[in-house]
């Protein structure tokens, strides 16, 4: 008990070197370039992927940047606990109140 | 001044919660320059920022839900499509997001004990979100001036609501990063000044990333 | 709740240091006096913090304690005459808010500010400004809430505050203004508070405490401290939408601009239900502290306890809809809502088992704290017992909105919160304050309290089946019915046992009185207690540990003082309480650490108050408000968390009462 505790202690008690600047401007390029794809949707006529396209967009931009700006990745499990579980419990109860709506239907 | 042992990092599963131990002695570590030991070896202010943006998802979640319920009730007033501009806001979420991008140069700055440099980005990042608050002014007023007030319809509330509330956070945050950047240069810093950098940091990306969410529910998605 | 401070042990190292004010910001001089009142109103020491919190609630106890019984008084005879309906309407919706967000809220926070460090092996809470930030918050926020009686009528849309009643057309007078402001600013601390409470948790335990080796008080404390930081925001953007349609015009709940009404019932209740548990969990967590003591046996199952209590808390978010089955959700929601309900019977059932197995066999002490916690078995059994009739929608249809629901939750909550708070405060007491409540009078305090609970609550399920509606303001003799079932009958039999309620009240109050004159100094441990906040003195000194435990068991107090003995296998006494504090002062600790006192919760908690006013009296006062909460916040942040040497007067050569925390802290 006591190694791991030891352990655990120096993992954290320390800064974290965060992103390498190069690594951060390479992921804020690929961030630029999908809105870019999302602002196409504006003028290019997606049809049916319109939706699944802005979608998919939005989540992996979301998840870009919590898990490497915001470092969320290289943080210890409890972060991550406290983080998505406010939002899971927000996805959770605001995906059923406005199901409750007929949102969806 | 290394985050994690190498070992440390292969290891991804969940460890339980009581192996999370405890040794600090909260007393006599009063040297080390760090505050002290916690229990889970974990940072105070991290985890209270982190469980502050986990709070925080609750009430944008709370705010974009009644826009999404409310976004097609438009009785009076002009539709969305006839006055959003979407060349104007796709520049302006471009400038937030490439804020992300200047507040990560800060943090790394703070980091390596560049004090120049920290400022130098901290600088940059108010100002890309003045940038976007004053955008945000101006599309407001102009929207307004098109007859869309915010007691028009229940369109209008809601979305007034919404993006008024993100960018009284993104202005808190501007005020925030200009009051550090003075602090950093007044040397009146009274705690670990990399660490305050980065929960500020933390606080703005998380403004970001609900910038990404509205953009894509509130301007690309017609109602 | 006089505060009584016995003097500390003269063996104590700590030497007070020389108090004279000092400099924050270079403008104003640092508060650092431990005396007089300053030393309440800027301290940071989660214990007095604590206490006040504890005063704050009690009054707020016997405020709502009256406006239950004016409402008693109403309807104890036909046609009553003592309240308006529009008084009436008032009355029972600032009862039910202060009793909620005024009383039980705080008090919770009282034991939770008190005694989670103690119990931690602390010496205070992570972040002890925001700690008192929390504290005067809540206080703005009871003020403006208590304010609208002076200021043109209270709240009167019910402590739920439905929409479209709440607008500005039905509720024209300005107290849905201070509610809505009220209401948000006590949840604003709240939010803090519950942050400040986890972190400390999580982070500030003592060496060799590991999660599952923590009192089950911390945890239940722990469960609720999340609920709250994941439901306070979605009661935020309620109320933030309310007061957006009554101050500024905009249209959420306009049902002429095609609004949906039950937005507001949604957003209400995903805060609203797992508030229920944010209410009865710290009582959970007292009982589990106070029945293994009177015992004299270990909790039964603690893993098994632990685990409902958290599953309690998370099952609660998932259960919102059962307070709204009667408009017409749909069958599969009803279904759905109804079956989440009726599995939160289980977990809590887990926990009766288990308090009732910790009795078994145990050599029981009935000392007033145990009266009041096998109290909460019972009463809070038979509240549960009624609340599955509400899980089953069919049912729940025929009950909504009748006095049956109000009997329900007041079995819940008074049966089983209120009488975990007084097991607390008898068991507690003498940790707190160094003296021991009476326990004859303790005894009368219990027994009035049951009869008169039983009486004023039991009656109502019989009122709510025969059809009374709640929030009824008057009942006619000619429509009481006959018989066993007369309403007249039974609402006087409800009035009086009010009566026998208020009296057995008073009486703890008098107690109170009592035990501050004549109340004979508590021993160090007077229960044979098993947790770690009776290794200190009573009441514990201001760093609260001479030194800081090191823990090796669940229970490490019980396990100093007895061992196993290894042939008999029973447990044999080798210390006394006494001897063990004794023992830590002799080894205490040579520095110590504690934070300064600080002048900005208290400021940036009047600029909110501000604020708050500014909303409803215009905008002028919300800048005034606006800049308070700016400045304020400067001298926070650029604040360090102990107070320079030349603060002192003369200076203070250092090292002696330094300490170091976080800075934002």
């Amino acid at each position: 008990m006591n190694a791991t505790a030891t352990d655990t202690h120096e993992q954290h008690d320390s800064h974290a070197p965060g992103l390498s600047d190069a690594t951060a401007i390479k992921i804020a390029l690929i961030l630029a370039a999908m809105t870019a794809l999302e602002v196409s949707t504006y003028y290019v006529d997606f049809g049916a992927f319109f939706m699944p396209v802005l979608m998919v967009l939005m989540v992996v931009k979301f998840f870009t940047v919590v898990s490497y700006f915001m470092h969320l990745k290289f943080e210890h499990q409890m972060f991550k606990l406290l983080f998505y579980t406010g939002l899971g419990l927000a996805l959770f109860v605001y995906f059923v109140a406005l199901a409750t709506f007929k949102f969806f239907s | 001044m290394t985050h994690r042992c190498p070992v440390a990092k292969k290891r991804k599963s969940w460890r339980p919660l009581d192996d999370v131990a405890v040794l600090a002695n909260h007393d006599t570590g009063h040297d080390t320059g760090h505050g002290h030991s916690t229990s889970t070896g974990l940072s105070n202010n991290k985890m209270a920022m982190w469980l502050f943006l986990g709070s925080e998802c609750l009430l944008f979640g709370g705010l974009i839900s009644t826009y999404m319920l409310y976004r097609g009730r438009i009785t009076q007033g002009p539709r969305p499509s006839q006055i959003f501009d979407i060349p104007f806001t796709s520049v302006s979420s471009f400038v937030l997001l490439m804020s992300s991008l200047t507040m990560v140069l800060a943090v790394t700055s703070a980091q390596r004990k560049d004090n120049e440099r920290t400022k130098l980005w901290l600088t940059i990042t108010a100002l890309l979100g003045a940038t976007f608050v004053g955008g945000q002014v101006y599309e407001f007023t102009a929207f307004y001036n098109e007859g869309l007030g915010f007691t028009t319809n229940l369109f209008s509330s809601s979305f007034y609501t919404l993006t008024g509330f993100h960018g009284v956070h993104v202005t808190v945050g501007v005020i925030m990063l200009l009051s550090l950047r003075g602090i950093i240069s007044a040397n009146k810093d009274t705690g670990d000044r990399a660490e305050v950098v980065e929960l500020i940091g933390l606080y703005w990306h998380f403004v970001d990333i609900v910038w990404i969410i509205i953009f894509t529910l509130v301007y690309l998605i017609p109602a | 709740m006089a505060i009584i401070e016995r003097p500390a042990p003269t063996a104590s190292i700590l030497l007070r240091a020389p108090v004279t004010p000092s400099q924050s910001m270079g403008i104003v001089r640092r508060p650092v006096t431990s005396t007089g009142w300053k030393s309440w109103v800027f301290t940071v020491d989660h214990k007095k913090i604590g206490i006040m919190y504890g005063v704050f609630a009690m009054f707020f106890f016997i405020v709502g304690g009256v406006e239950a019984l004016l409402i008693r008084l109403q309807l104890a005879t036909p046609d009553g005459k003592i309240l308006s309906a529009d008084l009436y309407n008032q009355m029972f919706t600032m009862h039910a808010t202060t009793m909620i967000f005024l009383f039980a809220m705080p008090m919770a926070a009282a034991f939770a500010n008190y005694f989670l460090p103690l119990q931690l092996g602390a010496r205070d809470v992570a972040f002890p400004r925001l700690n008192a930030l929390g504290l005067w918050l809540l206080v703005s926020g009871g003020l403006i809430l208590n304010a609208s009686w002076f200021l043109g009528g209270a709240a009167d849309g019910g402590w739920f505050m439905y929409s479209p009643n709440s607008g500005p057309v039905f509720s024209p007078s300005n107290g849905v203004d201070f509610w809505t402001l009220g209401v948000q600013i006590a949840g604003f601390g709240s939010l803090i508070g519950s942050i400040n409470l986890i972190v400390t948790i999580l982070n500030m335990r003592a060496p060799g405490m590991t999660l599952m080796k923590m009192p089950v008080f911390c945890w239940m404390i722990l469960v609720v401290q999340f609920l709250l930081v994941f439901s306070l925001p979605v009661i935020t953007v309620a109320l933030v939408l309310l007061t957006f349609q009554r101050s500024f015009g905009a249209t959420f709940f306009d049902v002429a601009q095609g609004a949906d009404p039950l937005l507001w019932q949604h957003l209400f209740w995903i805060f609203g239900h797992p508030e229920v548990y944010v209410l009865i969990l710290p009582a959970f967590g007292i009982i589990s502290e106070v029945l293994p003591t009177f015992s004299r046996k270990p909790l039964f199952g603690y893993p098994f306890v632990v685990f409902s209590g958290a599953s309690i808390g998370l099952v609660g978010f998932g259960v919102w809809s059962h307070h709204m089955f009667a408009t017409g959700l749909g069958p599969i929601s009803v279904a759905a809502f109804s079956i989440a309900t009726m599995a939160i019977a289980i977990p809590t059932g887990v926990k009766i088992f288990n308090w009732t197995l910790t009795m078994w066999g145990g050599k029981i002490w009935y000392s007033t704290a145990m009266k009041f916690a096998i109290g909460l078995i019972v009463l809070f059994t038979i509240g549960g017992l009624s609340g599955v009739t509400h899980a089953v929608a069919p049912s729940d249809t025929q009950q909504t909105d009748t006095y049956y629901i109000v009997a329900h939750f007041h079995y819940v909550l008074f049966g089983g919160m209120v009488f975990g708070l007084f097991s607390g405060f008898y068991y507690w007491w003498p940790k707190v304050f160094g003296k021991m409540l009476n326990e004859k009078l303790g005894g009368w305090n219990f027994w009035l309290m049951v009869i008169g609970m039983n009486m004023t609550f039991g009656p109502m399920h019989i009122l709510g089946l025969q059809g009374q509606p709640r929030r009824m303001y008057v009942w006619t003799e000619a429509r009481a019915g006959e018989g066993l079932f007369n309403f007249g009958f039974w609402n006087r039999v409800s009035s009086l046992g009010s009566l026998i309620l208020a009296i057995g009240v008073l009486l703890f109050l008098i107690n109170v009185v009592h035990t501050t004159r004549k109340g004979k100094p508590a021993p160090l441990d007077p229960w044979d207690a098993r947790t770690l906040e009776w290794i200190t003195t009573s009441p514990p000194k201001e760093h609260n540990f001479d030194r800081i435990p090191v823990v090796h068991h669940l229970d490490d107090f019980f396990h100093r003082k007895y061992q196993e003995d290894a042939t008999t296998g029973a447990m044999v006494q080798i210390a006394t309480g006494e001897q063990l504090v004794r023992d830590e002062e002799a080894n205490a600790d040579a520095h110590i650490h504690l934070p300064s006192p600080s002048y900005w919760p208290i400021a940036i908690a009047i600029g909110v108050g501000t604020l708050g006013m500014g909303v409803v009296y215009g905008v002028p006062i919300m800048i005034v408000g606006v800049l308070i909460i700016l400045g304020s916040s400067f001298g926070f942040v650029l604040e360090p968390s102990v107070a320079d040497d030349i603060d002192y007067d003369p200076p203070m050569s250092g090292g002696q009462e330094t300490k170091e925390l976080a800075p934002l802290g």
